[in-house]
């Protein structure tokens, strides 16, 4: 399948603003079920600078904007050929080792009801498969808490999730990276995009899922919000122990930090073969 | 092991007679009037203040603004001695350097089974943000600090490495420095070997590590939390030594392909960073975003081969307390050597013989959990009642994986100075490393030492003070 993604991140401030450096992690790389086709991300404004690809795989680049500014705009672009792979991350190249992803952060950390309801989920399944277990643990999620936007915060921890019972992608991903720890099995946090609606009408948010490392396969993904695995309708961006380690774009204000308002675009369509990228 | 309390070995006196290495110390003591010692002991009180160093040793907190007593009576070594230390330092160092390179890279210790990954990969301050990285030279830990006891003529162990920012240096220096302003002759009758070149040695250090999209003379600068670190002194007392800025998180910037220091006459590049602030804290965009005292960005400005981070991010898993064990092997692994420096023995209750052995000597002992700390569930053998160890051992049968054992080591004393004269006090020893293009030491440390008689506990927040460390010329 070949998806078209548009991807807008636009801040506001109500005073200007001194300065801004933002580190962005906006390139998927390329793996077997991905294929990059064009790629472009604008940081419209700013000074682009330091770049590398971390152990994980990732490119990450810096961007810079010498004030006094008052709004700006990182815009992504690009078209990506995907296929179904059932979640199974294959011939992406990284190097830090699974085990490197079993650290309790903020927001992934268990609190007694995330360790029960790992335990619940996989009652009975001492003898099953790692991948067996893996998907276990995401139905446990999905059952426990209930996709509804607006109800969570950036912040919110996989407890408070699991506690209200509501939350969007992220939450899910972190509640299933949290039961996954305590059995055990390395999981991270991932961030891409998901061609959500036939029309491909604008959404505000990208995506995110979790990977659980199962030896006999590597890392595969699983999207509790959604009950499923990542499939061609996935564009893999990049990962992290959670979604601030994930996250797309990590910024900061420097100097006095008014009040800001971000606005975020994300469009994925698909693309006909011998269409023409929609403008 | 036998059941009599081991002798404790005093470092002047071998019985009635004195070392040779303390003879004119011996008689400069006996021919000093009482008065004139206690002039000088306020002489040296006036001058620490002077100088400001008042900073506690290792950063173990109290209060920044409290005097660490400084006693007069220098500990000595000989040439002999010392050649022992300076190979066994320098073998750690680079040891240590080998396996933070491999860790963050092939891993082929971990394959090779020589430790165990979790340990490593598991560790909290195991970095993924440094995986896949060579720094310049593939050096990690820059400044090296090995904790040493001595227990014999001959016999010295390592209690811990610090491969993130050991401080107390700043100590070594001034303690020399104030010696020799208050006895001269001291240094005229005696060959002691200098360690005023450690500044230099340092900058030396750091200047070869320049990444590699640096031209010319690198700007080095120190990047230190700011003037409430209790440590600050050294900071800018090393800075001042080398001839480089001192600067805090809110001088530099990033942009381009570069961090920028802020001066009158705009920004100016800097090319080395010899940071004294935690990992956790350098980069608020790859760490802890709540941190004020780093650079936005320097991550991807490091990792893209525009600044050099000293120590490198990630270097503390060296020196964690699980890893400590395992220095011996890497210094077979990588260096094909045998250690020359020992670790304090322990044994490991997981293992069949060992836990047997711990067992059957816990009045010995003493016996901590693996992941405990701050002394919480130890059991100090010599010191405890016959069913306290009893109950003690029934723990580590139940659960034996979760315990480790050492002997209780008899540090040695050295001469100090004391209400009614002189009196061997215990001490310990702290030499700097410095490793760069090559591997530097230089002849001392700083000793340690605990006041409080038969005291085994050198840290100076109960009780330490710190004096002169004299490594004698061949």
């Amino acid at each position: 399948m070949r998806l078209s993604i548009r991807h807008i991140t636009r801040y506001r401030f109500d005073e200007p603003v001194r300065g801004i450096v933002q580190s962005q992690k906006l390139w998927p790389a390329e793996c077997a079920n991905q294929r990059i086709l064009s790629w472009e991300v604008t940081s419209h404004g700013g000074q682009t600078g330091a770049e590398f690809v971390d152990g994980a795989g990732d490119m990450i680049r810096l961007a810079t904007w010498r004030g006094p500014l008052t709004e700006l705009t990182v815009e992504v672009a690009g078209e990506v050929e995907t296929s179904d792979l059932y979640g199974v991350l294959r011939d992406h190249r990284e190097r830090v080792p699974a085990s490197a992803y079993l650290r309790p952060t903020r927001q992934v950390e268990a609190d007694a009801e995330l360790k029960a309801l790992s335990a619940v989920a996989l009652k009975g399944m001492e003898e099953a498969s790692a991948l067996d277990r893996a998907h276990a643990l995401s139905r446990a999620v999905s059952e426990a808490i209930a996709y509804k936007p607006g109800e969570t915060k950036p912040h919110t921890t996989a407890a408070e999730a699991l506690s209200g019972g509501v939350g969007v992608c992220q939450d899910h991903a972190h509640a299933l990276i949290s039961i996954a720890h305590v059995a055990e099995m390395p999981a991270r946090y991932v961030t891409g995009y998901l061609q959500a609606s036939e029309d491909g009408s604008p959404h505000e948010a990208s995506h995110a899922w979790a990977e659980i490392w199962v030896p006999e396969l590597g890392w595969v993904g699983f999207d509790a919000a959604n009950k499923c695995c990542p499939d061609e309708r996935y564009v893999r961006l990049g990962s992290g122990y959670d979604a601030l380690d994930a996250a797309p774009i990590r910024g900061l204000v420097q100097g006095a930090t008014p009040e800001e308002h971000l606005e975020v675009e994300v469009m994925v369509n698909a693309v006909q073969s011998g269409q023409q990228q929609q403008q | 092991m036998s059941a009599t309390k081991p002798a404790i070995f005093n470092e002047m006196l071998n019985g009635e007679q004195v070392r040779p290495p303390y003879q004119n110390l011996e008689k400069w003591y006996r021919s000093m009037p009482a008065e004139l010692r206690s002039l000088k002991q306020s002489e040296a009180e006036a001058l620490f203040r002077r100088v400001g160093i008042t900073f506690a040793v290792y950063g173990e907190g109290g209060d920044p603004e409290r005097l660490i007593p400084f006693d007069m009576f220098p500990r000595v070594m000989t040439a002999e001695e010392w050649r022992k230390l300076d190979r066994g330092v320098r073998q750690r160092a680079a040891a240590l350097n080998a396996f933070l390179a491999d860790v963050y890279d092939r891993r082929e210790i971990i394959r090779a089974g020589k430790i165990p990954e979790h340990l490593v990969t598991n560790n909290e301050a195991f970095e993924k943000a440094a995986i896949g990285f060579r720094p310049p030279r593939g050096v990690f830990s820059h400044i090296v600090g090995v904790d040493l006891v001595r227990t014999g003529p001959d016999q010295f162990y390592v209690l811990e490495d610090n491969c993130r920012t050991p401080s107390g240096v700043s100590y070594m220096l001034q303690n020399r420095e104030i010696m020799m302003r208050m006895f001269p002759q001291l240094f005229m009758e005696s060959r002691i070997r200098p360690v005023d070149g450690y500044a230099g040695l340092l900058k030396k250090t750091l200047a070869s590590v320049a990444p590699q999209k640096c031209q010319g003379e690198p700007n080095i600068v120190i990047l230190t939390p700011g003037h409430f670190n209790s440590a600050y002194y050294e900071h800018s007392f090393l800075a001042d030594l080398m001839g480089v800025e001192l600067v805090e998180g809110q001088d530099l910037f990033v942009e381009g392909d570069f961090v920028w220091m802020k001066t009158t006459e705009g920004p100016k590049k800097v090319d080395v960073i010899y940071r004294r602030i935690d990992d956790a804290f350098i980069d608020p965009l790859c760490f802890r975003p709540d941190s004020m005292l780093g650079v936005p960005g320097l991550m991807s400005v490091y990792r893209s081969g525009g600044v050099t981070i000293c120590s490198a991010p990630g270097a503390g898993v060296a020196d964690d307390k699980a890893i400590y064990t395992f220095v011996p092997e890497m210094i077979r692994f990588y260096l094909g050597e045998e250690p020359i420096l020992e670790n304090v023995p322990t044994w490991q209750c997981a293992k069949q013989d060992d836990c047997k052995y711990v067992l059957e000597n816990l009045s010995e002992l003493v016996v901590k959990e693996v992941h405990g700390s701050g002394g919480y569930g130890m059991l100090v053998g010599p010191k405890s009642d016959k069913s306290t160890i009893e109950s003690f051992a029934a723990k580590i049968r139940k659960n034996p994986d979760n315990y480790i054992a050492q002997p209780t080591l008899a540090l040695s004393a050295c001469p100090t100075f004391v209400e009614e004269g002189i009196a061997p006090r215990h001490v310990d020893l702290r030499p700097y490393c410095l490793v760069g293009e090559t591997i530097e030491l230089v002849p001392g440390g700083l000793t340690r030492v605990a006041l409080t008689e038969g005291s085994l506990v050198v840290n100076s927040s109960q009780g330490g003070g710190v004096k002169d460390t004299w490594v004698l010329a061949e």
